[in-house]
């Protein structure tokens, strides 16, 4: 017993000191990268700044070209909470009446489903598509494409959660005169809460993250993300590395703050949606 | 969230006033408008709109020179094209490769840790949250700072090998690394999943297997070889599955590191199919799409179903 | 020319980009009862927005009745596309800057832009300028900065002291470039920079004046599809580049390097000879001023030293879509007038370094102009240029930069990417519709 318990020392000892070197380091040059002068910086060593320039830095990026960093974080934030709340609540729709009801439909569906799981999107007639309609470009047109690619990850979480609400609950309801809405929307949907909050923060994510939808279908310096801007970046703040640095550390904050209040949801999210998968 | 489910509470309230003078529903018509068909309307929709129609248009637009404004028919020139064209003919070779290579690297490193992560061990909570954390950080993030470390004059991996007295190589600028490299960049965000995964897996193999096999005088490897692996056989189809539909598609990491060079030698479909688009070439580059759709479903349904019957077997 | 053009410029306005966009919302806040308000738009970053601002500065003061509201968009393939796309759906500002050439043909100007032949300063354009920004129906654009050549640009006090002649003929320039590697072994004799995939294909496009005196039918025939890479004189830019790489004549990090590195290392006589456009000359002064004085340029040598020239390329220019109407067109005609004004010109050769004679005679040679200037000069007076071929045709493969990287990395031989070039031509000039493809 007692060596196990040595050998566990000894082991997640290396197993930290490994992960460190492998995980943390590269977190870490972000961080001191975006902390130092531009002279500094531009020597992409791996030391501690030798003059904090944190602060410098940031009003630097957020001023840069008249501000698009922040028109981007603007941007990419109301792109996020809109996609997402469409696709929670068309998804869990779907995946409500999938599971609750079988008929010769459901395989259809399930095929679909897992189509638009595997199939690769067509980018160019996507963008004849929004064009045709004249969402091209635009911002709705972007919410639209996201919750559609989003659209099977969520029905699978919903169906199923579905199946772990009891029946009965929908019976009671449906003899108290529920409709078929306010059945789903005010008893079956806040007892989704739990699967709800992990389908919003990992899409959230996700969207947030994306970089190859708002490069294909929202081109243009109005509506540009914050995944983009950093993208363009590259070439506009040329060597001066600290602030190319400091954009991503930006963009890194609102996952890391997300993982740190919805961890257990994200795990969740991340290994039941891909079990089902 | 709130204020969307509240005002579609509000509006679903009106089509009830009629519906309570009813008996309440019962028998299979009842369930039937409890659970009625139109709920599948909205996403349903968005589906057809945005990713059917599309779908289905790519197959024609494969076929023709396109500007978006003007349609040319020009039968299967274009997929000739696509095959005829070394580059292209390489993004292709270099989609399998990528596909095949970040994924078992997933399932060995991930079912490694995976073991490792559920072992008595220090540190454990530590260890899965830093394992897990990259795949939540932005892909661009990610190829834009490994480009900076593995900078072949004065990156921090060079730089740390050579001080170790190992010359590394030019990771991402040498045309024989370029795509390993992007792969294993790759791998690096991409295993806690997997190891999240084997991890769920392997939590739910019963203890008692063990006890019985070590009972009967297993060895460690014996254990592993002959309870472990088969048990978690659907965490590993899982992760296939996932890290192949990645894998195949993969775009954005490679357009941050290399974005196909040096040359065209970390090219691959999704790259190239971005690359026609740019230059214009829209029937083109839909036709790379029709090729990267081929390509996909012929390796998932096979797969999926390889994995999914051996495990039903047994 | 235009990712080249764009990203020269975004390496002069690094520095100044921090400071001079966040200022840039500025200008806007004049506009009361009796003034009129145009959009312009230029390219993202670098010397193109600094010199709008000079420029909106100067010609508000000249003209209070006229605001002018600065709009960026990204440049590249890109901006190309978003070009094409906001002139086809009527979306695009009162005035605007673009490529002349071929790029400039793509926008179907006829349709799109307003004429400007009956302009004033029309008379002062040279004739090679005002070729590039016509069609038969009428001349569309005014000038923005000078004209450059692409060509080698060399370290002098570097050849000073190596006691070398600059070369005429390939052989010479290999030959120079072997006593360099022999003599100064820290220096490398050729900078590359493939960081910045683009530069690669300086070899091949600076090579184009030398294709012309070899065949002064070239373009034309090529136009047509009669005339390829695969074969000589085409050949010959990446067959040097490929022998180039043989010979180990590269700086050692080139896979990696970058632009900026480039000038930096031949600013700083780390390399010799850097195959470049010379508007870079700008990002020289801004970073190593002390070494402007220390760089030249000669004309990629041909095989045969009587078929060297110089490959020019016309600067971009300003134009005014058909959508701008009324006091607007007006108020945007007065903008672009200022541009080619006495005025005008002194806000260009302010803020840019001329990297090549103006292609107006209103705007004077600078007089304190570099020495590079001199060198480009003297091509000009012996009639030895030939405008690069993107002036010469409306075809350009969109991949050329990546081949050539894989050519001057020793991974694709000179015939192969010659071939694989050809075809990422022929694809094009279909998409163009073209006829002979």
């Amino acid at each position: 017993m007692r060596a196990r318990r040595v050998r566990g020392v000894v082991v997640g000892a290396v197993a930290v000191l490994v992960s460190v070197v492998v995980f943390l380091v590269p977190f870490a040059f972000i961080l001191v990268t975006a902390a130092k002068t531009a002279e500094e910086a531009s020597l992409l060593s791996f030391s501690l700044p030798s003059e904090w320039a944190l602060w410098d830095n940031l009003v630097a990026v957020l001023t840069t070209r008249d501000g698009v960093v922040v028109r981007a974080f603007v941007n990419s934030t109301i792109l996020t909470v809109a996609s997402v709340a469409l696709m929670v609540v068309v998804a869990a729709m779907v995946g409500y009446v999938l599971q609750r009801r079988s008929s010769r439909w459901n395989p259809v569906v399930n095929f679909f489903v897992l189509a638009g799981l595997i199939v690769p999107p067509a980018v160019v007639p996507t963008i004849w598509v929004l064009q045709t309609i004249g969402l091209f470009k635009t911002i709705p047109g972007m919410v639209l494409i996201n919750a559609t690619f989003g659209l099977s990850f969520c029905v699978l979480l919903f169906r199923a959660f579905v199946s772990t609400v009891p029946r009965e609950l929908d019976e009671a309801a449906i003899i108290d005169g529920a409709g078929p809405m306010r059945l789903f929307f005010t008893v079956v949907l806040p007892l989704l809460k739990p699967v709800v909050i992990t389908v919003v923060v990992v899409q959230a994510v996700a969207v947030f993250n994306d970089f190859t939808g708002p490069l294909y279908f929202l081109p243009g310096d109005e509506n540009a993300t914050v995944q983009l801007t950093l993208y363009n970046f590259q070439s506009q703040v040329l060597s001066q590395w600290n602030l190319l640095f400091m954009d991503i550390l930006l963009i890194t904050l609102p996952p890391l703050v997300m993982y740190i209040f919805f961890n257990r949801q994200i795990v969740a999210g991340m290994t039941s949606g891909a079990v089902k998968g | 969230m709130a204020s969307t489910t509240t005002s579609a509470a509000r509006v679903a309230a009106l089509p009830r006033a009629t519906r309570l003078e009813e008996p309440p529903g019962h028998g299979r018509g009842g369930i039937r408008t409890m659970y009625p068909s139109w709920f599948y309307l909205p996403a349903g929709a968005l589906y057809v709109v945005f990713f059917a129609v599309p779908t289905f248009a790519s197959f024609y637009f494969a076929l023709t020179r396109w500007t978006l404004f003007d349609v040319e028919f020009i039968g299967l020139d274009n997929f000739v094209q696509f095959f005829q064209e070394p580059q292209l003919v390489q993004g292709f070779v270099n989609t399998f490769f990528y596909g095949f290579v970040t994924s078992a690297l997933k399932v060995v490193l991930g079912l490694a840790l995976g073991l490792l992560l559920t072992s008595q061990i220090i540190a454990r909570g530590y260890l899965r949250s830093v394992v897990f954390f990259p795949v939540l950080v932005s892909t661009i993030g990610i190829g834009i700072t490994f480009k900076v470390l593995l900078d072949p004059f004065g990156g921090l991996v060079n730089e740390s090998l050579a001080a170790l007295g190992i010359t590394g190589p030019g990771w991402l600028t040498d045309p024989a690394w370029a795509l390993f490299s992007v792969a294993l960049i790759d791998v690096w965000k991409g295993v806690g999943i997997a190891t999240l995964i084997y991890i769920a897996g392997l939590v739910a193999i019963p203890q008692e297997y063990y006890e019985a096999a070590r009972v009967d005088g297993a060895t460690s490897w014996q254990l592993f070889r002959r309870i472990t692996l088969p048990l978690v056989r659907p965490a590993t189809a899982t992760v296939v599955v996932l890290s192949l539909i990645g894998g195949l598609r993969s775009f954005e990491l490679i357009w941050a590191t290399t974005r196909g060079g040096p040359g065209f030698t970390s090219d691959v479909i999704a790259s190239v199919i971005y690359k026609q688009y740019q230059a214009g070439f829209y029937g083109l580059s839909t036709a790379g799409n029709v090729v990267l759709f081929v390509v996909v479903t012929a390796i998932m349904i096979p797969v999926s179903i390889l994995l999914n019957r051996k495990e039903v077997d047994r | 020319m235009n990712a080249r053009n764009r990203r020269a410029a975004i390496a002069v306005g690094a520095t100044v980009l921090a400071t001079s966009l966040a200022a840039c919302g500025g200008g806007g806040g004049a506009a009361d009862g009796g003034t009129v308000e145009i959009e312009f738009l230029t390219q993202d970053g670098g010397t193109s927005v600094p010199l709008a601002e000079a420029m909106i500065e100067a010609f508000q003061t000249a003209n209070p009745d006229v605001v002018v509201k600065l709009q960026t968009q990204p440049g590249g393939t890109e901006g190309d596309n978003l070009t094409k796309t906001k002139l086809s759906t009527q979306e695009m500002s009162d005035v605007f800057t673009y490529n002349s050439g071929s790029l400039l043909q793509a926008l179907n100007p006829d349709q799109t832009l307003v004429p400007l032949s009956d302009q004033p300063w029309v008379g002062d354009l040279s004739e090679d300028f005002a070729q590039v920004v016509s069609t038969p129906n009428g001349l569309y654009g005014a000038p923005v900065g000078t004209s450059r050549v692409g060509a080698v640009m060399y370290n002098r006090a570097l050849y000073e002291e190596l006691g070398l002649e600059v070369p005429t003929s390939w052989s010479e320039f290999m030959a120079n470039n072997e006593t360099i590697a022999a003599e100064a072994p820290d220096v490398a004799p050729i900078i590359q920079t493939y960081g910045d995939t683009w530069t690669s294909q300086l070899f091949v496009l600076g090579d184009f004046a030398n294709v012309q005196s070899a065949d002064p039918q070239w373009a034309a025939e090529y136009t047509a599809g009669n005339r390829s890479y695969a074969e000589e004189p085409g050949l010959a830019g990446f067959r040097h580049q490929q022998e180039a790489f043989e010979a180990d004549l590269f700086n050692e990090d080139f896979p990696s390097a970058t632009f900026e590195n480039g000038l930096r290392m031949l600013a700083e006589g780390e390399g010799a000879h850097y195959p470049m456009l010379t508007d870079s000359i700008s990002t020289i002064q801004q970073n190593n001023p002390d070494a402007v004085d220390d760089i030249g340029v000669f004309a990629l040598p041909a095989d045969d030293a009587a078929n060297t020239a110089i490959t020019v390329w016309q600067p971009n220019a300003i134009y005014i879509p058909s959508t701008t109407e009324d006091e607007k067109l007006e108020a945007a005609k007065r903008f672009v007038t200022f541009f080619n004004s006495p005025e005008g010109c002194a806000v260009q050769s302010e803020v840019l370094v001329p990297g090549g004679p103006f292609v107006t005679s209103a705007c004077p040679a600078p007089e304190d102009a570099p020495p590079i200037i001199a060198d480009i000069q003297e091509y000009f007076d012996s009639g030895a240029t030939t405008p690069a071929l993107e002036f010469l045709s409306p075809i350009k493969g969109p991949n050329l930069e990546n081949i050539t990287v894989a050519v001057g990395s020793g991974i694709t031989s000179a015939a192969d990417g010659a071939a694989q070039y050809d075809e990422d031509v022929r694809k094009q000039a279909q998409q163009l519709g073209l006829e002979g493809w």
